[in-house]
């Protein structure tokens, strides 16, 4: 393995015609035992990651259909002993009123921002890497610099300021504030996003348009974002994962309203008490769950390659 | 908005009015960009400065004007010199490294295995992709059920299986006891269950990236190699990996970055209890439970710093070296 035996074998095979026949055998077999021991290796390894990572969603879907009583019996069992029962769905959903939990109110709250989210973040980046990758002014180099200001620094320093502010203006405790936060954190990536698309679509097309008497507007909206759809797509699910799943700002600004909670806030706030049962907060996390893992599913190659394209040239 | 003619329906000669007409159009398009960043985030961070010199407390929010305190370095002396916050930086370094360091190693073993093509290939992909993808609060909630000494499976198995006196409180538990070979081993519980968790969620960021650019990666060095008698493991070491070395320092970067900043994941799990308190939980608990709004802003920038000096040193003497014997 050391870099010395590399070499002699390397270069030791070029000048000896001759070589071959005696030579051979040593690289080969131990060639045949790298490849074995790596076949079942790989095999071993693959089967460890599929377990590790699709386990402790199997084990949510598990409580979420056993009562608490079952489960304080029987904590270790990998199967519902005792069948299935779907009544922490129904007590996780039911509001408060009704003896339940309150988590469609909830489900409200995360998707109204999520969507909100989405729709302004589009807004906002389509005009900005539209003119990033097409159009000449100063600054045009230098905008990155400031987008990278919004990860280079810990979420908690940016939520102090903006807690005061929110709390001054009056936006703290109000899904438009949070909407806003979102937008400006995810701003800088589906710019990213959606610049790296745009340079792949041909500038002539849009000069075509132009010579048409096309205005700027019009060439966006009826030339390069038809072509762009894919990538705003993937754009959309990006934002729509981050707003839905983000914690800290929501626990900052919507915590003391419990009408206000987001999916999210509401699991973890309930998730600390004693007097719901694990289960039932179980049912709660299917429901935060799912339609993100629906989604992702649904266009996990479109979020992928939307995310990691450019990473290829290293 | 308005709207600038475009340069192909002007005349030719007036070039130097149409680069400026271009010109104004750019920053018009990206205007709503520029206000919503610098409103809601580069003057945020300017602002935390301001705070940071401010004796301002949470209950005096609405009548303090911005400039209305008097600027003092008492927060920064009571951050500096509060007893545990020595500890939380190490923590906080421990957490950054290791888990930096475990997550890209585990996404880079992944996106081995899963390089060449076979039948599932594309649902073992994705279901790699689950613990990065799904929120953060219903993870650790899932998380911290499985070792909950008495409802969690981990406990249940390891009384099971492999016959545990008494259930081990992995989130409480500060240090525990490992008996290794009849030598007892004392093993910081929580902080380790912590950290796991981390190369749990986030090795999935790595893999796509490494995966990303092993696909992309020429096949002939390799067949070369192979044909000159190299074998799978020596073709890895002198082969791929250095063609890997590029994408692996970018995760370093952006990795440590995150991971030294990060906030929910600890709270979440343990709310920085049992020696996990890392800087952003204890920032975090400087605001809400003191209602130090000031502190709270110094230790911020405190961390902020410390990660500024971490990376140039590692772009002085890891990244300025290596790029001196072969540019990456």
């Amino acid at each position: 393995m050391s870099r010395t035996g590399l070499d002699t074998e390397v270069t030791g095979r070029r000048p000896g015609v001759e070589a071959p026949p005696r030579r051979a055998a040593r690289p080969l077999s131990r060639e045949v035992v790298e490849t074995r021991v790596l076949g079942v290796l790989k095999w071993v390894t693959i089967a460890f990651f599929v377990v590790a990572t699709i386990f402790p969603f199997y084990y949510m879907l598990l409580l979420s259909v056993r009562s608490i009583e079952d489960l304080a019996l029987d904590p270790g069992a990998l199967w519902p002993p005792r069948g299935v029962s779907l009544d922490a769905f129904g007590e996780v959903l039911r509001s408060v009123d009704d003896g339940g939990q309150g988590f469609v109110t909830f489900l409200r709250n995360s998707g109204v921002i999520a969507i909100g989210s989405v729709v302004a973040t589009l807004l906002v980046s389509i005009l900005g890497a539209y003119a990033i990758s097409r159009l000449e002014f100063f600054g045009r180099r230098q905008v990155h610099f400031l987008f990278l200001a919004v990860y280079l620094f810990p979420a908690i320093l940016l939520a102090i300021p903006l807690f005061v502010l929110f709390t001054r203006i009056g936006l703290r405790g109000s899904l438009l504030g949070l909407t806003i936060v979102y937008i400006s954190q995810t701003v800088p990536v589906t710019i990213h996003m959606l610049r790296n698309y745009f340079a792949t679509v041909p500038a002539s097309l849009e000069e075509a348009a132009a010579l048409d008497g096309a205005t700027r507007l019009q060439i966006i909206r009826k030339v390069a974002l038809p072509l762009a759809k894919p990538a705003i797509m993937a754009t959309s699910l990006f934002v729509f994962m981050i707003a839905w799943n983000e914690f800290l700002f929501a626990l900052l600004f919507l915590v003391e309203d419990r009408g206000r909670w987001t999916v999210s806030l509401g699991l973890s706030q309930l998730a600390g008490s004693i007097e719901v049962a694990k289960t039932v907060l179980m049912a709660g996390s299917v429901i935060l769950t799912v339609p993100i893992i629906v989604l992702f599913f649904a266009t996990e190659r479109l979020l992928v390659e939307g995310l990691t394209s450019g990473a290829e040239k290293g | 908005m308005r709207e600038a003619p475009l340069p192909a329906a002007e005349a030719p000669r007036r070039t130097r009015t149409l680069r400026q007409q271009e010109a104004r159009a750019g920053l018009a398009l990206l205007s709503p960009t520029l206000v919503v960043v610098l409103a809601v985030v580069v003057l945020p961070i300017l602002w935390t400065v301001l705070i940071a010199f401010q004796r301002l407390r949470l209950r005096d929010l609405r009548r303090t004007g911005i400039f209305g305190a008097d600027l003092t370095l008492r927060n920064f002396e009571t951050v500096l010199t509060s007893s545990g916050f020595l500890d939380a930086l190490k923590v906080t370094l421990i957490y950054s490294i290791v888990g930096t360091t475990l997550s890209i190693g585990l996404g880079l073993v992944a996106a081995l295995v899963v390089r060449k093509p076979f039948r599932g290939r594309t649902l073992v992909r994705a279901s790699m992709l689950l613990p990065y993808v799904a929120p953060v609060v219903a993870v650790t909630f899932v998380w911290q059920v499985m070792l909950n000494p008495e409802l969690g499976i981990v406990n249940a198995l390891g009384a099971d299986l492999l016959g545990w006196q008494d259930p081990i409180p992995f989130l409480d538990q500060r240090t525990g006891t490992l008996s290794v070979l009849g030598v007892d081993l004392g093993v910081p519980t929580a902080l380790v269950v912590v950290i796991l968790y981390q190369a749990w969620r986030y090795f999935p960021f790595s893999f796509l990236f490494i995966l990303a650019r092993l696909q992309a990666l020429p096949g002939e060095l390799d067949e070369a190699a192979r044909v000159d008698g190299a074998t799978p493991l020596q073709r890895f070491r002198y082969i791929t990996l250095p063609q890997l070395k590029g994408v692996i320092a970018l995760l370093t970067v952006l990795r440590f970055i995150w991971t030294f900043n990060e906030f929910d994941d600890v709270y979440l799990l343990t709310q920085g209890g049992a020696g996990t308190e890392v800087v952003s939980v204890r920032v975090f608990r400087y605001l809400t439970g003191r209602g130090d709004v000031g502190a709270a802003a110094a230790l911020s920038l405190v961390l902020a710093a410390a990660l500024a000096v971490l990376l140039l040193v590692y772009f002085r003497f890891f990244v300025g070296r290596s790029s001196e014997a072969e540019a990456i």
